[in-house]
């Protein structure tokens, strides 16, 4: 079921109409919106029934991309033994499971990829032919692109010092601008991979189960896994048995982390209110502490000068009062020694009368003795 | 002459500047294999594991325990706590310097450093958590900057400028609760696009609210252990103030870490209902689980509240480390420990000696950093000319 | 605009969103100087 190249060639002139017209319809009403991804976006369809693990399309991938080759030939299916990921120089491999079951891995090139979402510089953006597309010249090396990834597909070159950058498969973007299949597709010899439309391809899965249902697990891998897949699988086993996790669930990426950046506006817009709010009481306390303590010292300063003053006015008080009590006593005590002493002068003046003459003698004796 | 000479030499070869000067030799020669060898020639990162103890310890415990920063200062000057006036501009430095060690492990760490700038100046992916950290990160670095540098303007004598600067300190601070509050939660965040790599347990919608809520009493412990170490070292640095002040602030951020850690419980275990993860809990993961919940989340917490009841500084410095290596052990759980749980052993990673190496050598510069300063500038102690306007 | 991805839409919005913060955080203090200064 590959499309010609003919088709695929239509059906990409097509699309670019389809967007250089802009008369595209409108997947989304205003609120509660749907993205339902790039319209007519290109994808690959895995049929791992059909795999038999030859190894062709991991050769095409690396020469097709110019890529380090690897030490063991890829004609060597002792590798298949191994369990391997996609790595610096190895943009898709495949693996062997029980059962002789087959399963090639590389991007998915994801509707929502959870790297581009994680991205801090759009080094990686969704290309509307469907790619997930890697620009090295903004890349800073943050490498969270990887820890994103569900699937564990991009690598980074490590060991290179000063352009070190990351690497995956690109679903070979270079060569469908100039009318060609992705690598992989190209070669294999078994008809696994199908290039095509999403759409198409997902009908075209759907009818392969719906035709032998005995030979297919009823579930398209990438239909709706992270929010879906560009390169979609069937396969005649449970999915965790080659390899790929079934509990990744459907959320896409950006709707993980949109509750979490919605939090970051809300917290700008009211955290600086709260904030203030918070400082203004703060600063309202400190000053309604401040005047109430201003208060409390001037009434403090009041009390102390009203009882002050009363005792100064108790004490003025006692003061004249014994003032005048010792004044009066003063003049008491004036006045009786006057009385007393005008008492001893009557009784001194009646004296003096008969003591006169012993007076006169006695006067000439001191005298007399003193000039001896 | 030669005495002198003697003396300085003495001055120079103390053990702390041999054992210092030692790590920054090594710590040059790692930097000197970093960037001519590449990132692979002496970490253990891989491709499943992208990100490795420099993004684990250097940026996520990093930037938590460098909380104390916000936390002192809006205490102070928005929650009008002015008895933690003194515990301010130590715990600025020390964010300060945190935050620059921070930005500068991430030169180690990132592919090409020399485009760090490139989210925010040249090409923005609005989409991406990482956009909202390297932008928060980089506004508070300046942020810290400007409110470290009166501290600096004392130090030069340059008054008037320094006048002015203190103007900004309401808008300096509660621009760093924001911008606080949106990276420490952030950094949590950063977990949230990889529900299928990091462990269910750990893995919560809430996880940016524990990362910042958490953020808190790292911050606060941080203050309180960086205080005892000042203690021990810079006694003589410290004025009267400082002094009489260190107490009351050892025993506030003890009762308040205690109280938020009790309410940080609270939350994990809300976390633990709301996405019905109980059965996880009698793993193995879910043993390591209550280990880092009980033993270095409540334990401490219990910790902090006898020692603020009574009154002794002594369990609540204790309760500090405790909690700081809670911290930690919680960071490297999200990081590393329960990340990609669901590899082989065989794929899991471990830390090489030389990223342990380049680590110590960033947590070296800080230190050495640290003491310069507090050395020389009006950090444990008020500028005698200064001390009128506060 | 016309958005397929989510991933667009959630570019393009939180680009915008970011403007609107950073013009909130320059607007704030300037209002709360205009609002408080004729306080005593």
């Amino acid at each position: 079921m590959a499309i010609s190249r003919r088709k695929f060639l239509g059906s990409l002139g097509v699309a670019i109409g389809a967007t250089t017209s802009g008369a595209l319809s409108k997947a989304y009403g205003a609120s509660n919106k749907h993205f339902k991804g790039h319209p007519d976006s290109f994808g690959v369809l895995h049929d791992t029934t059909k795999c038999i693990g030859c190894r062709k399309c991991e050769q095409a991938c690396n020469e097709v991309n110019a890529l380090d080759k690897p030490d063991r030939p890829f004609d060597d299916l002792e590798v298949l033994d191994q369990k391997r990921r996609t790595g610096e120089s190895i943009y898709t491999v495949v693996n062997k499971f029980e059962g002789n079951n087959f399963a090639k891995k590389q991007c998915n090139h994801c509707q929502e990829p959870a790297c581009a979402s994680a991205c801090f510089v759009k080094a990686l953006t969704k290309d509307k032919s469907g790619a997930v597309v890697y620009d090295e010249s903004l890349c800073v090396g943050c490498r969270y692109c990887m820890v994103a990834c569900p699937f564990n597909v991009p690598a980074y070159t490590y060991n290179d010092p000063l352009t070190p950058k990351v690497t995956k498969c690109t679903m070979c973007l270079p060569r469908l601008k100039e009318g060609k299949l992705p690598g992989c597709v190209d070669i294999c010899p078994k008809e696994a991979l199908t290039f095509g439309k999403r759409e198409d391809l997902l009908k075209i899965a759907w009818k392969r189960i719906y035709k032998r249902p005995e030979h297919y697990v009823d579930h398209v891998y990438g239909e709706h896994e992270m929010g879906g897949t560009n390169w979609l699988y069937i396969s005649s086993v449970p999915f965790e048995q080659i390899g790929m996790r079934e509990d990744l669930g459907v959320t896409p990426a950006p709707a993980m982390t949109a509750g979490a950046l919605g939090t970051v506006p809300i917290v700008v817009g009211l955290w600086p209110v709260l904030l203030t709010g918070v400082y203004a009481i703060s600063k309202r306390k400190e000053k309604i502490a401040l005047q109430e303590k201003q208060v409390a010292v001037q009434d403090a300063t009041d009390t102390a000068t009203q009882k002050m003053n009363a005792q100064l006015k108790k004490l003025r008080e006692t003061m004249t009062k014994e003032k005048e009590i010792a004044v009066l006593n003063e003049v008491k005590k004036a006045l009786e020694e006057a009385a007393k002493e005008a008492q001893e002068a009557k009784a001194a003046r009646s004296e003096t009368a008969d003591t006169d003459a012993n007076a006169v003698d006695d006067t000439v004796d001191d005298a007399g003795n003193k000039e001896e | 002459m030669a005495q002198e000479q003697t003396i300085a030499q003495k001055q120079y070869l103390t053990p702390f500047n041999v054992v210092a000067g030692m790590i920054i030799i090594v710590g040059l020669v790692l930097t000197i294999l970093r960037f001519t060898k590449g990132i692979g020639a002496v970490t253990n990162l891989d491709n499943n594991n992208p990100w490795g103890l420099w993004i684990g310890f250097d940026l996520l415990c990093g930037v938590s325990l460098a909380a104390g920063g916000y936390v002192t200062s809006s205490a102070c000057y928005i929650f009008g706590l002015k008895k933690y006036h003194s515990a301010v501009r130590p715990a600025i430095l020390t964010a300060f310097l945190g935050y620059a060690l921070v930005v500068f492990a991430l030169n180690y760490d990132v592919g090409r450093p020399w485009k760090l700038p490139y989210p925010i100046f040249y090409s923005q992916g609005t989409s991406s958590l990482l956009f909202e950290v390297g932008l928060c990160v980089f506004l508070y670095l300046t942020v810290l900057f400007v409110e470290f540098t009166p501290a600096a303007f004392e130090w030069l004598g340059f008054r008037k400028i320094r006048n002015w600067v203190l103007r900004l300190t309401l808008v300096l601070t509660i621009f760093g609760v924001v911008l606080s509050t949106l990276h420490q939660s952030s950094l949590g965040a950063l977990f949230l696009i990889a529900p299928s790599k990091l462990h269910p347990l750990w893995y919560s919608g809430y996880l940016h609210v524990y990362f910042f809520i958490s953020s808190m009493f790292a911050g606060m412990s941080m203050v309180i252990f960086e205080g005892t170490l000042a203690h021990r070292w810079l006694h003589d640095k410290m004025d009267d103030t400082h002094l009489a002040e260190a107490n009351g602030v050892v025993l506030g951020f003890g009762k308040a870490a205690s109280f938020i850690m009790m309410g940080y419980f609270g939350i994990k275990i809300i976390g633990i209902a709301v996405d019905n993860n109980w059965h996880y809990l009698t793993t193995g993961l879910g043993l390591w689980f209550f280990v880092e919940l009980i033993v270095f989340v409540l334990f401490p917490a219990i910790l902090y509240s006898v020692g603020s009841r009574e009154k002794k500084t002594l369990l609540i410095r204790i309760a500090a480390v405790w909690t700081i290596l809670g911290i930690i052990l919680n960071r490297l759980n999200v990081s590393l420990i329960a990340f990609n749980w669901h590899l082989p052993s065989a794929d899991r990673y471990f830390p090489s000696f030389m990223e342990i190496g380049t680590t110590i050598f960033i947590i070296t510069l800080g230190v050495v950093a640290y003491k310069f300063v507090v050395t020389r500038m009006p950090i444990l102690y008020e500028h005698p000319e200064y001390k009128e306007d506060h | 605009m016309e958005f397929f991805t989510l991933h667009d839409f959630m570019t393009y919005s939180k680009g915008i969103t970011y403007l609107v913060m950073g013009a909130i955080l320059i607007f704030m203090p300037l209002y709360w100087i205009y609002l408080t200064d004729r306080d005593d």
